[in-house]
């Protein structure tokens, strides 16, 4: 479990980094937090020859609220931080990525970890990937030609792979409109370990004055699903149910988890077959519909 | 030795304290206090049972239930250390960091070990070219088993062939490996990294053969043979016990159940893998092998064989050590590979044992069969146990206990703490291609205890009795009492346990909670284990097994300075007991001195004449009343020594707090050890005549008889969650009796990684292998040790009914958490799942399948087993 060899390059700036990514090619890896990188090559399943340590780049590490009500975030900022961010930085409509972190290892994965490395790191239950794809994030890439921005819906392409080329580094994760009603649960065997399906979820009860579940029909909501396929998926089946404008009770949730726990087909391993995944998938939905409206 | 059983109220027996001339004078004022007490009624506990306390609890608030505290357990004698949770001696140092593990020692210029494993669970090994190997930069060496030319490692039973079938260990693979990552060549760098770079340029050519992969792949007819020599896969098949009559029984009893089960593979996993550091030091003509072990002197003693060296070439040093479980008490292949090469390349040698070899190559344990029946009469008194056992031990027998070690513990003991008039049973070990496996903390006895217990749960079910009532029925009550085992159980409070555990159940409100539960569709199970540990096997016990090689007996040796310090050693290894505090409780006491003048030394082959080390909860049991009885010899001679000193005879003086002799009855005249340490060393033209200078002794002990047992009940309240099946252990309870509790905080710490680790195998732990053998658990990603965050706070209760024989009338402690705790487990999971007619036996009890026993439903009508007949 000791790591084939390898050269170590630290990066100055983020200019540095993506001109030293693309001098060393497919043999090189940003390293940030490494929190997953590091055990992978610590079994030999990751051997780059290159390692660029992108973990002290200046400017990276920062939650900011944009004039239009987006949220950004630095790709080097720690599930630490947003996990201890005041409701200043992120204020009620993004509270649910506050409350998401604890579902993310444990405290010291968290401290190192980064946001931006989960992201990159394309886990299908990671729950980054989980949140970029519900709120429709869009994901900043800087490369040798300068930035381009890939929404969350185009970024992740399978197991651990993703849009960014071998000389990008993600920069900057915005998020682009906060939903109040938002929640994320999910379910493994122990406390910090990968979910086996995880389930986050917005409802939207509308822009108005005083609009809430205990007043307003629902205007809509979003579904998305870690642990049953290669990526993170949104699902629309289960989004049509809130978006049919019914009152948010539990009747709704469990048709709107019933018909997403139908619409996947999620596989099987040794952590549970795709049949209890499906259940999994019904009773998480429901149980982050309840919590949702309840914000 | 003057010892007084006064048998007292609730079975209980209270024992004298130490003979006259050993006791300190609070031991004699206490003594005199306490004579014909029942020591258990001075734990709270205890109190509670015999209803002298109200109860503390309230019921109703089902998650945070009030606790009944287990309040100040053992009222003990003023300035007596034994029964003290004095502060741990081993703290300062591991807490602060300092303590020196294995991999703490860098000898100057060490090299790292690693090994070729084998990438297949089954094959002939066609060839090794360790050329591109040797050619890998920063690597030194690399040896194949025809390089290092070494004895195999040979574990015996004195059985016959039909009974038995060796399998003998090589160190390295020499023409057949058997299990994936099986050790086919050494490989030596320059650091931990080149090794490994020179493992992946090792070619081995394999001519695979099918592998066996489960016991009942093993026992197939015309299954293929891990060994050649072993006729359907079969190394021990020993028919123990078989009571006339017993057919006959089961055909006319009142009520049959049946319980199947299978446990998973498991890992005992101590923080600390396994590792070795080995080096060859000319000047003493010794290769010294730092190696974490439970037992140096069998490591030294298989070493030795396997190098051909003679013992005292060989000098094996534990230094301090992160667990064992028992995975280390048996010798490893590897710290004999490691030891070769240190001795052929003259360099130091280090191997530390990465996890994912901890996880896949190293041993295993557990994996077991049973199909067990019992036979009740109508009144739930049970009339006979017919058991067939089936253990997966893996690719090869381990030294020194063999294959036999599971199968031969569940045949001896399976019967439990019930009064079973009729037994038969038919163990077996059956070898398989997966790693093998060494007996891992409780033995076989997590596993039939979950059997037994189950079988009662079951037979209560369809008697209509209170499964708490129908062991109360059956559990032994008289002692020492004779089991159709052929074994003597020296008195316990098996009794006074569950009527204490199931109280403590009630006055918290559980059943309440249970019935609130079910009204609104949670499903809550109480669940219940009733067991005892024989602690301190002697040799008499293990002789009776039919080992070769024969445990049993500890010599300590014990050595007092000019300081009026000593030392004594002890031949068990402390791998996290703090046998540095305990055992030197047990000889401050015996000599009135300071904790602080007492120093332990263990776990070097040079300093120590011969021990077996620490396993079988054997420690303070054997340990503890040899290093007594070595403080007493010493005592006799500071006694005739003082005497001298202060010219009378030995018969007037006695031992005085805090270090002297004193005259009985005129304390004023009395010698502090000093001035007699200096007449021992440093004037010993003063000793009397024909008395030997210095101030030391020896002593042994070994348990002649049947050994003692410990004995619990354990309770455990579960809910199922329906959506994901998850199990969450609401409230843990453990009413333990270890007799005398040298250390009550210790028993304590014992009993909750014991009840953690019983919790791992019931809902979270397992290996499991894919058709060729693979492993599939490699990291702790898919093996699932559970962490705090899994296991819940275990409330513990203590009684106390001292051994007869210790010295400190303590029983072995160290097991009883791991035992209990799978059987609370699963019968509570199943008293919740009750209303649905399934039941789940087979462990570790996954989210999965409760999630499914619970979306089926009710018992379908036409449901055809046994339980319905009422």
């Amino acid at each position: 479990m000791k790591p084939a060899p390898f050269t170590y390059h630290r990066a100055r700036d983020t200019e540095g980094a993506v001109r030293l990514l693309a001098e060393l090619g497919d043999d090189a890896k940003p390293i940030a937090g490494g929190q997953s990188l590091v055990a992978m090559m610590g079994f030999r399943l990751a051997r780059p020859r290159h390692l660029v340590d992108i973990a002290r780049l200046p400017d990276l590490d920062y939650l900011r609220r944009d004039a239009d009500g987006a949220l950004r975030i630095g790709a080097l900022t720690t599930h630490h931080t947003v996990e201890t961010a005041g409701d200043g930085a992120l204020g009620a409509g993004y509270a649910v990525l506050r409350d998401a972190m604890r579902w993310v290892g444990h405290l010291p994965i968290r401290t190192r970890g980064t946001v931006g490395g989960s992201i990159a790191h394309a886990d299908a239950t990671a729950e980054w990937c989980l949140l970029a794809v519900l709120f429709d994030a869009e994901l900043t890439a800087y490369g040798p030609h300068g930035e381009r921005r890939i929404p969350a819906a185009e970024f992740f392409h399978g197991f651990y792979t993703n849009a960014l080329e071998p000389d990008e580094l993600l920069v900057d994760v915005r998020f682009p409109a906060p939903a109040r009603h938002a929640a994320l649960t999910e379910f493994a065997e122990r406390h910090g370990d990968f979910a086996i399906v995880s389930a986050a979820v917005t409802l939207d009860f509308g822009p108005e004055e005083g609009a809430g579940p205990g007043t307003t029909p629902l205007r809509g909501g979003r579904v998305a699903l870690g642990g049953v396929a290669p990526t993170p998926v949104r699902v629309p089946e289960a989004e049509e149910v809130l978006a049919a404008g019914g009152r948010a009770d539990a009747a709704l949730f469990a048709e709107c988890a019933a018909r997403a726990a139908a619409a996947v087909d999620p596989p099987g391993d040794a952590n549970g077959s795709s049949q209890y995944r499906r259940s999994l998938v019904r009773t998480l939905v429901e149980q982050a519909l309840e919590e949702a409206v309840n914000r | 030795m003057t010892t007084t059983a006064n048998p007292t109220r609730g079975g209980l027996t209270a024992r004298a304290l130490p003979p006259e001339n050993l006791v300190t004078a609070g031991e004699v004022a206490a003594r005199e206090g306490t004579a014909g007490r029942p020591r258990a009624a001075d734990s709270s506990a205890a109190r509670r049972a015999a209803g002298s306390v109200p109860s503390a609890a309230t019921g109703g608030e089902a998650a945070h239930p009030t606790a009944v505290d287990s309040g100040a357990r053992h009222h003990r004698p003023a300035g007596r250390l034994v029964g003290a949770s004095v502060r741990r001696r081993e703290d300062p140092r591991l807490l602060t960091g300092r303590g020196r593990f294995v991999d703490d020692l860098h000898p100057a210029g060490v090299l790292h070990a690693a090994f070729v494993r084998s990438t297949v669970a089954h094959a002939e090994v066609a060839s090794v070219d360790l050329a591109d190997v040797l050619a890998t930069p920063g690597v030194v060496a690399a040896f194949t088993a025809d390089d290092l030319g070494l004895g195999d490692i040979s574990a015996r039973l004195a059985r016959p062939v039909e009974e038995f079938v060796p399998t003998d260990m090589p160190i390295l693979a020499r023409d057949r490996v058997r299990f994936v990552g099986e050790p086919i060549a050494i490989v030596i760098a320059d650091d931990a990294y080149a090794v490994e770079d020179g493992l992946e340029a090792a070619k081995v050519t394999y001519r695979t053969l099918p592998p066996v992969v489960s016991d009942t792949a093993a026992l197939a007819p015309g299954a293929p043979l891990v060994h050649d020599n072993a006729p359907a896969n079969t190394l021990v098949d020993v028919a123990m016990f078989a009571t006339p009559g017993i057919d006959e029984v089961f055909a006319g009893a009142a009520c049959v159940v049946r319980v199947r089960t299978k446990t998973g593979r498991q890992n005992a996993l101590p923080l600390e893998t396994r590792g070795a550091v080995a080096e060859w030091i000319d000047k003493d003509g010794q290769l010294v092998l730092h190696t974490c072990t439970q037992t140096p002197h069998q490591v030294r003693t298989v070493a030795a064989r396997s190098l051909g060296l003679d013992e005292q070439a060989v000098r094996v040093v534990v230094p301090d050590m992160g667990g064992g479980f028992g995975i280390k008490c048996v010798v490893g292949r590897e710290e004999i590979a490691v030891a070769a090469a240190a001795l052929r390349l003259r360099r130091p040698v280090k191997w530390i044992e990465d996890r994912k070899d901890a996880l896949t190559a190293s041993f295993l344990a557990r994996e077991q069969r049973y199909d067990a029946r019992a036979a009740f009469d109508a009144e739930g008194r049970i009339l006979a146990l017919d058991a067939d056992v089936v253990c997966d031990m893996g690719a090869y027998s381990c030294y020194p206990f063999t294959a036999g070690i599971e199968p031969l513990m569940a045949s001896a003991e399976m019967p439990s703490v019930y009064r079973v008039p009729a037994y038969r049973v038919r163990g077996r070990a059956v070898t398989t291609n997966k790693a093998p496996t060494a007996p891992y903390r409780g033995v076989s006895r997590p596993q039939y205890v979950m059997v037994v217990e189950r079988l009662f749960e079951r037979a209560a079910r369809e008697l209509g009795l209170d499964p708490v009532e129908i062991r109360r029925r059956n559990v032994i009550t008289e002692f020492p009492y004779t089991g159709v085992n052929n074994i003597t159980y020296d008195p316990g409070s098996y009794r006074e346990s569950l009527d204490l555990c199931e109280r403590l159940v009630r006055e918290e409100g559980w059943y309440e909670a249970k019935a609130a539960a079910a009204a609104e569709g949670r499903h809550l199970g109480i669940g219940y284990s009733c067991f005892s540990e024989r602690t301190g096997y002697g040799s008499a016990a293990f002789a009776a097994r039919k080992m070769e090689v024969v445990p049993g007996f500890d010599i300590a040796e014990i050595r007092m300075d000019t300081t009026g310090a000593v030392t004594v050693t002890s031949g068990t290894q402390n791998h996290g007991q703090s046998h540095e505090t305990t055992l030197a409780q047990i000889v401050a006491d015996r000599l009135g001195l300071d904790l602080a003048k007492v120093r332990l030394q263990q776990g070097d082959t040079d300093r120590i004449t011969y021990g077996w080390g620490t396993f079988a909860s054997r420690s303070v049991v054997v340990g503890g009343s040899a290093v007594g009885r070595a403080a007493a010899k010493l005592a006799d001679k500071l006694l005739v020594l003082g005497a001298h000193l202060l010219g009378t005879e030995a018969g007037e003086v006695e031992l005085a707090p805090g270090g002297g002799v004193r005259v009985r009855g005129d304390h004023a005249r009395a010698v502090p050890y000093t001035a007699i340490a200096e007449i021992a060393y440093l004037k010993s033209n003063l000793l009397p005549e024909g008395c030997e200078p210095g101030l030391a002794a020896t002593a042994s002990f070994d348990v002649l008889d049947d050994g003692t047992f410990s004995n619990a009940t354990h309770a455990c309240v579960v809910e199922l969650h329906a959506g994901t099946g998850r199990v969450e252990i609401l409230r843990y309870i453990c009413v333990e009796d270890c007799g005398v509790a040298v250390h009550p905080q210790v028993v304590e710490g014992q009993c909750r990684g014991g009840i953690a680790q019983g919790i791992a195998g019931a809902l979270f732990e397992q290996v499991t292998y894919d058709d060729n053998g693979e492993p599939s658990a490699t990291s702790f990603m898919d093996y699932k040790v559970p962490t705090a965050l899994e296991i819940p706070d275990v409330a513990i209760h203590h009684l106390e009914t001292p051994c007869l024989f210790t010295e400190t009338g303590a029983k072995g402690a160290g097991e009883g958490g791991t035992i209990g705790a799978p059987a609370a487990v699963l019968n509570a999971v199943n008293d919740a799942l009750a209303p649905t007619g399934t039941e789940l036996d087979d462990t570790p009890v996954t989210p999965e399948t409760v999630r499914n026993a619970l979306a089926n439903g009710p018992r379908a009508a036409a449901a055809p087993t046994g339980e319905e007949d009422r």
